[in-house]
């Protein structure tokens, strides 16, 4: 057990030192980002002092070693545009993405599993059909298309719903969220709606093909045969046995939902990590995209180790063919 | 290939004539359903228009003769001044969006489907070496692979264009980068099962070289799951193509793919121009919900544990 432990930790480390080394020189090797930064009428010494001062003018395998020992103090450099260090401008902003993405995964809950265990219950039924080709639709569409289209629909000819924004936000705890007001609910409704309508897509496959293995499965039958209720054998034994691993993929999902958010951010003018990321991108602001991808990565492996460590205590098989490979 | 070994011919003969059947199979049981039928139609007028776009549109929106900023932002169906009219309005320089869809359709296309090629033929050529080779090759080879699958692929290509800058050769690259690993996997899966067939022991006992054993024996056996991945990955393309232009980071305005001609509109759309954003979009929609309709009625014939 805590060999498999020590394992999947050292694992981890090794990915994200992987990706260190990566990140780093794809995205410092091209392009030179003190054109972006001096104006024209600077002269040689003037180019050459601000060049100096980011440390741009050392050479690459010097700028990795000094960026690494940085890493290990918590420092990912400071940010060429807005002169903050770039870790503590991807946190201020990470709070308005978790938001969003939470949001995000409960709608894909609410929606999704309720919609997936019906097509699952009554597979034959033309509402059933209707449910799967919308899933299948929900998998075509582009992620920003639809956000367009939400705009267009609620915010311009209707007028139902804000377009762009975060809307009001009250601090709780230190943390700044907009969940606690209708004017910030009003807000997120249609970035979460549209972050959420793969995320929905997907739950209702995954519900539904759950839903009618387990309806098959012996246990349906004894509680049946015990006379119980159809409503609570869907509820406590069909439900509870299709959530395993619905939670799975769902936890595994969430950083895809931080990564897709850089689309519905920049769409919405929601001002969260990702629309920093995309401003970083345009500027060539390179501290900022290290940092973003390195808070990114970080993120993918915790998730995937906290899925794996708990599946390897709920499961013995995993622990056993793991520890093998 | 052609050295007269009776050994070798008689044993090839029945099988050409019996790849005739699976084929034929294919297309009639492709054919029984009526909704990838229809897809099939859409796909294929959506790229026969694309391919004529020059000849079936009013107006080059590359040739900056012909396109007049008096023209600018007019309504469906209206004339514009050039004399023709725009049935799905004009941009915001001028240009017909009918025309400039058809064209952006070309960019789409063309991006999507050869950056699924490429990448099928090098996802292709490291899955068999990791299924041939085996060992410690194959272990980081799939490594490799599970790394790069555990990644989103739309954080991959945002870091690769930003690293890369604009154009179309380096959208092909990102493009490639994100989906190579997918046929990798797919053809490492189906070539350790075929490795251990009787016909790849035959051909290792006639002393045919690795390469040739790969290539012409297990590789032709690898190609149905191959064909799946390929349409569901080029609608994903496409898909992805168009966001990261959309984004302003994928393909410049020099050649406006469907996402460039979003992302044009989309400034127009909150004062109620809808038409501009919402016709490429459109466009991009039928493309790829054809796509997907084809390849999921592919995947359904293709899979075996459906046969009856």
């Amino acid at each position: 057990m805590l060999s498999f432990f020590i394992r999947r930790f050292a694992q981890a480390a090794l990915v994200i030192a992987v990706m260190v080394v990566l990140v780093f020189f794809g995205v410092n090797v091209v392009g030179d980002p003190i054109w972006m930064l001096i104006s024209p009428e600077m002269d040689q010494e003037a180019i050459e002092k601000t060049a100096a001062a980011l440390g741009l003018d050392k050479p690459i395998f010097e700028q990795f070693i000094h960026f690494v020992q940085g890493l290990f103090q918590g420092d990912l450099g400071r940010s060429f545009v807005h002169g903050e260090p770039a870790i503590q401008l991807i946190l201020s902003r990470m709070g308005a993405t978790m938001e969003l993405a939470v949001v995000a995964l409960l709608m894909a809950i609410v929606f999704g599993l309720p919609l997936g265990m019906y097509a699952g219950l009554y597979p034959d039924r033309r509402s059933s059909r209707m449910i799967m080709s919308g899933s299948i639709l929900g998998f075509s569409l582009p992620t920003f298309w639809v956000g367009l289209m939400l705009i267009m629909l609620f915010a311009v000819m209707l007028g139902w719903l804000p377009a762009s924004g975060r809307g009001q936000t009250v601090s709780i705890f230190g943390f700044e969220t907009s969940l606690l007001t209708l004017n910030g609910w009003q807000h997120i409704a249609l970035p979460a709606f549209n972050l959420a309508l793969l995320k929905i897509s997907l739950m209702i496959r995954l519900a539904r093909a759950g839903t009618r293995e387990a309806m098959l499965m012996d246990y349906v039958k004894f509680a049946r045969a015990k006379g119980l209720k159809e409503s609570t054998i869907i509820r406590v034994h069909v439900l509870k046995n299709i959530m395993i691993p619905i939670v799975t993929v769902l936890g595994l999902e969430f950083g895809s939902l931080v990564a897709f958010s850089v689309v519905t951010e920049t769409i919405f003018s929601w001002p969260g990590m990702g629309k920093l990321l995309l401003e970083a991108i345009q500027r060539l602001d390179r501290p900022v995209i290290v940092a973003y991808v390195m808070v990114v990565v970080v993120l993918f492996v915790v998730i995937n180790l906290i899925v794996d460590l708990l599946y390897s205590v709920l499961d013995p098989r995993v622990r056993i063919t793991g520890a093998k490979a | 290939m052609s050295q007269s070994n009776p050994t070798v011919a008689t044993p090839v003969e029945p099988a050409l004539v019996k790849q005739e059947t699976p084929w034929r199979q294919f297309v009639r049981t492709f054919l029984e359903d009526r909704v990838a039928v229809t897809g099939l139609m859409m796909l294929l007028l959506i790229i026969i228009t694309a391919i004529l776009a020059p000849w079936i549109t009013p107006q080059n929106p590359y040739d900056l003769g012909t396109v007049d900023l008096m023209d600018s932002r007019i309504p469906p169906g209206e004339q514009t001044m050039e004399g023709y009219t725009a049935w799905l309005g004009t941009d915001g320089v001028g240009r017909d969006l009918y025309s400039a869809i058809l064209y952006g359709l070309r960019i789409s296309l063309m991006v999507g489907v050869v950056s699924g090629l490429i990448a099928a033929s090098f996802g292709m050529c490291v899955g068999l070496i990791a299924a041939y080779a085996g060992g410690k090759v194959e272990a980081l080879i799939m490594r490799i692979v599970d790394l790069q699958l555990s990644l989103p692929t739309i954080l991959v290509a945002l870091i690769l264009v930003a690293a890369l800058g604009k154009g179309v050769d380096k959208i092909i690259f990102a493009l490639v980068v994100v989906q190579w690993a997918y046929y990798a996997r797919t053809v490492r899966g189906t070539a350790l099962v075929e490795r251990n067939k009787e016909y790849v022991e035959a051909a290792q006992s006639l002393g045919l070289s690795k390469t040739r054993v790969i290539f012409r024996h297990i590789l032709p056996n690898c190609l149905a799951p191959v064909i799946v991945v390929l349409t569901v990955q080029t609608a994903h393309a496409i898909s992805l193509e168009a966001t990261l232009s959309f984004l302003g980071v994928g393909l410049p305005q020099t050649e406006p793919s469907l996402g460039v001609l979003i992302a044009n509109g989309f400034q127009y759309m909150m004062s109620g121009r809808y038409w501009i954003s919402v016709f490429p979009g459109l466009a991009l929609l039928f493309t790829i919900v054809s796509i997907n309709l084809v390849g999921d009625r592919i995947r359904d014939v293709l899979n075996p544990r459906l046969e009856k």
